[in-house]
């Protein structure tokens, strides 16, 4: 099914669709995601799973190369060592960044990828014994990984998750089946849909990003960049346990549900520099912490999709988007999917491998091309993706409803994000909101009121026990330090 | 647009409190003592407390805090057109594209954009032409979008 010419086609042309979005600076892998959903609307199910995996994985990618070559990331994920890239170009050494960028990327997603193939359906035979409780208390887990692990005010994380799930209870969409917050309205009873919101949410929110900048617009002077490819074999061979420890931390992260490569990246990178023999050379131009984090960040990816594909929980923005699409194509995402298509799941693991061998050649030619592609005029850009926009998300259901969600949506993102309100909780409340509701009020039918019920089976208490203490540990552990501080404040 | 955190409380409670009451009147699930009023009631309780707290961190902070921050860009007319327009382009759109169509209305909002972005006139009259031309296509003939026709019905290609 993958290596039929169609399917083949449509991820060279995602190649590169992904490559110039991810080195554009201003315009990041998620919205190339959301981008692409009206597209992948019209396709079968593979080619349209082909394309996003692709896409994602080489964007993922491409945002190294005005990282490195300009000091201004194409992505959020290659913030992290944006720094220490550009530190090389400025000591001659651009080729050598890049270079390690492409090739460990593509090591780390390979990585990623086998770790997806071997942990999933391992994963499926054990989610197969789940009932309400236990999708409960997951889906709860990983709604308080995403509001603890990624946000610094884990209140306003909260309160970005609530509103989030707030939106999931609009419409007919429920255990009851009664019309909730529909004032009337046809339109909103199939509630407010998921596509359009995150279209609004990441790319609307975008252009609105870039529209009120008022910093100048940099000129991009670019040089003509070497072999990149040359001498990467000894830097693998002197940072192997780098290269390991990227991709599994990669791969945790990006399993870890609303951690994603960005996240993946900075942990990455502070830990390369935490456990380095060489510290001091951080910061400098040095390649190590190139080497761990772009394998961390395009790890977090295949990472991410395991607990989309076992449970249907994302691991990052990314994969909310396309379990959107995997329910628009009927390959629900939970252990049904490995039992009863399981070619389907192989079929994305080839995509998978695939995708990250494809990324070193063409890599080299996005890097060979950057300097047309950084030369493109971003404000002759924006309009035209707005406009794309706008099509695409009334594409989806053909009606203007979609196109007023996404100008609501993207406003709110806006102001919430100026606020330091962090958008990935509300993602997964939308996501995963319907699943909360449902599994809580079936397993309150089940328990016929009781709540201990709740608890009363092995892994669903395992799985409370350890979202309880998530919860608690913050409180817990200030505790701690208070009681720690007095005896010092004494002797002063 | 940055406001003060107490302002954001304030809105989250009142959105909570709102909640609250449209739930009030929804019925239950036959035979059973749940139904669809119980977790939109949890959320908007959690909204309540996030709010209220926000409310008071908002209130503690209000020395060094201000209520209201528009941002740079308020301060230079440039922006705040360019603003305006892209907002306005896509209420624009959702009003007229039924009787304009989409092309007519794509080449205006690209040529606004484009205009209110600083570029320059001839290059953003023909991008807004064959940026909207090629969406078309692509949109209308290879994935068999309904987009509207609008006036140029006569003239539909």
């Amino acid at each position: 099914m993958v290596f039929e010419p169609y399917t083949l086609m449509v991820m060279v042309l995602a190649a590169f669709y992904g490559l110039f979005v991810g080195s554009v600076p201003g315009l990041t892998a998620t919205m190339a995601t959301a981008l692409l959903v009206p597209v992948t609307f019209f396709m079968a199910p593979i080619p349209a799973v082909a394309v996003m995996v692709t896409a994602t994985a080489m964007a993922i990618f491409s945002g190294d190369i005005p990282g490195c070559l300009l000091r201004i990331p194409g992505t959020p994920a290659s913030a992290a060592y944006t720094d220490e890239a550009y530190a090389m170009t400025r000591k001659g050494e651009a080729e050598k960044a890049l270079g390690a960028s492409l090739v460990f990327s593509a090591v780390g997603g390979l990585f990623g990828t086998v770790v997806l193939i071997v942990a999933a359906p391992a994963l499926a035979e054990f989610a197969s014994q789940f009932s309400s409780f236990e999708y409960f208390w997951l889906v709860l887990l990983g709604l308080t990984c995403a509001v603890f692990i990624t946000s610094a005010q884990p209140l306003k994380g909260l309160i970005t998750l609530f509103l989030g799930l707030l939106v999931a209870c609009v419409g007919l969409d429920n255990p009851a089946g009664f019309p909730r917050f529909t004032f009337d309205s046809v339109e909103v009873m199939g509630g407010i849909g998921m596509i359009p919101m995150m279209i609004g949410m990441f790319a609307f929110s975008e252009i609105l990003r870039f529209v009120a900048d008022t910093s100048p617009p940099t000129t991009a002077v670019v040089e003509k960049v070497g072999n990149v490819l040359k001498g990467q074999w000894q830097v693998a061979r002197k940072y192997p346990v780098q290269i390991l420890r990227g991709s599994v931390l990669g791969t945790s992260v990006g399993a870890l549900p609303g951690a994603g490569a960005d996240i993946a990246a900075w942990m990455s990178y502070a830990i390369s520099k935490k456990f380095s023999k060489e510290p001091e050379k951080f910061g400098t131009g040095h390649v190590e912490g190139l080497v761990e984090s772009g394998a961390a960040n395009n790890s977090s990816l295949a990472g991410a999709w395991i607990p989309a594909l076992v449970f249907g929980i994302p691991g990052d923005s990314i994969t909310a988007i396309v379990i959107g699409v995997l329910y628009m194509k009927n390959l629900n995402p939970g252990p049904s999917l490995f039992t009863t298509n399981p070619q389907n799941i192989y079929a994305v693991f080839l995509i998978f491998i695939l995708a990250n061998l494809l990324m070193i050649p063409l890599g080299i030619l996005c890097i060979k091309g950057a300097r047309r592609v950084l030369k493109v005029p971003r404000n002759m850009l924006m309009p035209v993706i707005l406009m794309f926009c706008i099509v695409g998300t009334f594409a989806i259901n053909n009606t203007l409803f979609s196109v007023q969600v996404m100008l609501v949506a993207g406003l709110v993102a806006y102001v919430l994000e100026s606020n330091k309100f962090p958008i990935a909780p509300a993602i997964l409340g939308v996501v995963l909101g319907g699943m909360l509701e449902d599994n809580f009020i079936t397993s309150m039918i089940k328990a016929d009121g009781n709540m201990l019920a709740f608890l009363s089976r092995p892994i669903a208490a395992a799985l409370a026990c350890v979202t309880i203490l998530i919860w608690v540990s913050p409180s817990l552990l200030a505790l701690i330090r208070r009681r720690q501080a007095p005896p010092e404040t004494l002797k002063r | 647009m940055k406001l003060n955190d107490a302002i954001i409380g304030l809105l989250l409670l009142a959105v909570g409190l709102a909640v609250l009451i449209g739930v009030q009147d929804y019925p239950n699930i036959p035979g059973q003592d749940v139904g669809p009023d119980l977790f939109p009631a949890l959320i908007a309780t959690g909204l309540l407390i996030g709010g209220a707290m926000l409310v008071v961190r908002g209130w503690r902070e209000r020395s060094i805090a201000p209520w209201l921050v528009w941002g740079d860009w308020r301060h230079s007319p440039r922006h705040v057109r360019a603003m305006l327009v892209l907002v306005g382009s896509v209420l624009f759109y959702i009003a007229a594209s039924d009787w304009l169509g989409f092309v007519i209305c794509s080449v205006t909002i690209l040529f606004l954009l484009f205009r209110a972005l600083q570029l320059d006139t001839t290059r953003s009259i023909t991008v807004a032409v064959v940026a909207s031309l090629v969406i078309h296509f692509a949109f209308y003939k290879l994935m068999r979008v309904p987009l509207p026709w609008g006036v140029l019905l006569p003239y539909a290609w």
